[in-house]
């Protein structure tokens, strides 16, 4: 029928529409033609262990964004958080597998997420903490976010392995739209109503002090050239003036403590990893050796 | 019942003539022309109750999503529930054409008044569930929505061309589970059949009932919004799921499916129509989970839509200043 | 409608350079910019499209789709007429 010619050109539109049924199984690989051997200067346990704190930043989180799906505020924003928690795990995907291939051990990404412990984890503790009420969730990612696409943003120019560099400088554009969506809402309910305005920065005080580990480097990334710490000034500045903008507040409120001088980083994380980490896991250790 | 109303008004009887030519030309009724009022009262309805399936049936899946077993499973399955929003939304602005408002479709919905899909009321039990959905009941959807592509009213055909696009990933992503565990371990094997088990009737069953018990169809028929009666596309999706069972090496669980050489389809057994009208009437064993869950993500989202809507009037009143 | 519900936009794409931006569907946002990205998030999740256009449906005026049709009335100059309440059967099985 020709009135309806243009879905049909929307829906089939190539020929590899054909690959499209599921995120990262059709669209341009970020590694195609990426030499995946590593540089002789660069160290690959020190290369493994950054590509894991990464990694498990962007499964964490992305985990929880999945807890979203059916309970989002409105349905357009289901299908926003859906998006986000694809991104994230697509980088994540690629970087847990770069981990196994720069430690050469070989361990696909699925050994890493499904077969390791609580302890083995390297995330920061923001990304795990419980998802809280939509404010909440949205104070988390626009402090993962702001951080994560400036140091992106570095990783993709400077970071000792091409693979990492294309992994970032795709992760960028992603999270650059993380940013926007999170600054958004955090702009439409700071600036809403009374009632938004206070959940909105009840969601910033609440993650707050978990935003400094971002900051806190780890003796591997350090080195392998890279600092956190010299990106702390530029993002509070952008958090600052984003929050001012939403007429809230920034929070004066200290970093959390760590435990024994150890955080996210070094495999000690909040109660709140052991159970997310649980349920992710427990169908995979239920068939161990299976292939799905 | 709607009143079945063909008559246009007495004033102006070419509207009524005009209407039934387009649609016996098979060309397309739009939302600004002229229609039965239970033309519209239909589609609004069989709209609305899609659209609604499409939103409920995010939640069996769902179930899996932070579970699923692998991390590719796991961005399938979320991909899955994500083009299941698209489509619900596809489908509201649709039946938004017909003048109804999208918050009163949910209100609706949540209040019990509008139905959606009774697959949904089943229980999602074992990570294979996911692949059994795709391929059966998904399968379903496709044989009951391909002919909607050609439905007589544009936005709900042009609508469902793209979500039956989309659905055939969804059903190929299913069965290439399903024949990935049934290579796996006894214990995946056992979970398909189980899965497969319980999910064969109620898909069966996603056709509606039988055509003798189905008093809206030859209306429907006529107005082109349906094609084909509830038995024929009940049959058609047999005849193309027993090779699939065969291939995959499952048994499906009716043991008086038999082919008929003189039919040249297969010959089936009687799903039980009792526990399905039970389903129907609320009792199946999830309909009030479902519907709880909708409703809370609704009720627990007003302030944000509010403060949403609060900024936009603001930022308009600011502008105004300027 | 309740208060807190969004209005609606019609969203327009541009499947690929060379050819027009057309009608897809609509949805719902509280303003330009979200319509904007929501419109992103749903109507391209498939890379279908290379611009977006997104239009609140209110400042749409459409022609009424035939001179002689005396009975378009209700709509007036408006593409959408919402929210208008049809009656529609309750108890009928869906499957």
């Amino acid at each position: 029928m020709t009135d309806d010619h243009v879905y049909l050109t929307l829906a089939q539109g190539d020929h590899e529409a054909e690959a499209r049924w599921a995120y990262g199984t059709g669209f341009a690989d970020p590694l195609l033609g990426v030499d995946t051997a590593l540089a002789p200067d660069v160290d690959g346990a020190d290369l493994s262990r950054y590509c894991l704190m990464l990694g498990d930043d962007a499964l964490v989180l992305a985990q929880r964004l999945i807890e979203w799906c059916t309970h989002a505020p409105e349905l357009e924003e289901e299908v926003a958080l859906a998006n986000l928690g694809l991104d994230l795990l697509g980088q994540a995907r690629m970087l847990l597998t770069r981990a196994g291939q720069a430690d050469g051990s070989g361990r696909t990404e699925d050994d890493f997420a499904y077969w390791r412990g609580e302890h083995e984890f390297h995330n920061v503790r923001l990304v795990e903490v419980e998802n809280g009420d939509f404010a909440h969730s949205i104070a988390r990612l626009l402090l993962f976010a702001t951080a994560r696409l400036a140091l992106y943003t570095e990783v993709a120019e400077r970071a000792p392995d091409q693979v990492l560099r294309a992994v970032a400088a795709r992760g960028a554009k992603e999270l650059a739209y993380h940013q926007e969506y999170a600054a958004g809402w955090l702009l439409r309910l700071g600036d809403g109503t009374a009632y938004s305005a206070e959940r909105m920065q009840a969601g910033l005080d609440a993650v707050w002090p978990l935003l400094d580990e971002l900051f806190t480097a780890h003796e591997a990334e350090l080195r392998l050239g890279l600092d956190p710490a010299e990106l702390r000034e530029p993002v509070l500045t952008e958090l600052t003036a984003l929050i001012e903008r939403a007429t809230l507040t920034v929070p004066q409120l200290p970093p959390l403590a760590r435990v024994g001088g150890r955080a996210g980083r070094e495999g000690v994380h909040t109660e709140a990893l052991g159970r997310l980490l649980a349920e992710l896991q427990a169908v995979a250790r239920e068939h161990p050796g299976a292939t799905w | 019942m709607v009143p079945v109303q063909t008559e246009a008004p007495a004033e102006a009887p070419e509207l009524a003539e005009r209407f039934e030519a387009v649609v016996a030309a098979e060309q397309r009724i739009e939302p600004r022309d002229w229609m039965p009022e239970a033309y519209r009262a239909t589609l609004v309805r069989q709209i609305a109750q899609h659209a609604h399936s499409e939103i409920i049936g995010m939640q069996p899946e769902g179930n899996w999503l932070t579970r699923a077993p692998s991390l590719r499973r796991k961005a399938i399955l979320l991909a899955k529930a994500q083009d299941e929003a698209g489509h619900g939304l596809y489908l509201y602005a649709a039946a938004e054409t017909l003048g109804v408002d999208r918050a009163d479709l949910t209100e609706r919905l949540i209040s019990g008044r509008q139905k959606y899909s009774s697959i949904f009321n089943y229980p999602t039990l074992n990570y294979a569930d996911v692949g059994v959905i795709g391929w059966l009941v998904d399968g379903a959807a496709i044989c009951n929505q391909v002919p909607l592509c050609r439905c007589s009213y544009g936005p709900y055909a042009r609508a469902m061309v793209r979500i039956c696009k989309e659905e055939s990933f969804h059903q190929r992503q299913g069965y290439e589970l399903l024949m990935t565990l049934m290579r796996g371990t006894e214990a995946q094997r056992r979970m398909v059949q189980d899965a497969v088990d319980r999910w064969w009737w109620p898909s069966l069953m996603m056709f509606g009932p039988s055509d003798g018990d189905s008093p809206n169809t030859a209306r429907s028929m006529a107005w082109r919004i349906k094609r084909h009666t509830n038995d024929e596309l009940r049959q058609r999706f047999v005849d193309m799921t027993v090779p699939q069972a065969e291939h995959l090496g499952v048994t499906l669980p009716d043991p008086e499916l038999r082919w008929n050489e003189e039919r040249g389809s297969w010959d089936f057994g009687e799903p039980d129509w009792t526990e399905l009208q039970q389903v129907i009437k609320g009792n199946g064993p999830c309909n009030t989970q479902r519907i709880s869950v909708r409703k809370a993500a609704h009720e627990n989202g007003a302030w944000v839509r509010e403060a949403a809507a609060e900024y936009a009037r603001k930022q308009k009143e600011r502008e105004h200043d300027v | 409608m309740s208060d807190t519900s969004w209005p609606l936009y019609e969203v327009f794409v541009r499947p690929r350079r060379g050819l027009n931006h057309v009608h897809v569907g609509s949805l719902h946002a509280p303003d330009d910019r979200k319509a904007l990205l929501a419109a992103r998030d749903l109507y391209t999740r498939r890379n279908e499209g290379v611009s977006l256009w997104v239009v609140p449906s209110s400042a749409i005026t459409a022609s009424t789709p035939d001179e002689r049709d005396p009975f378009f009335e209700p709509s007036g100059d408006k593409v959408y007429r919402h929210p208008t309440f049809y009656d529609i059967p309750e108890d009928v099985p869906h499957i």
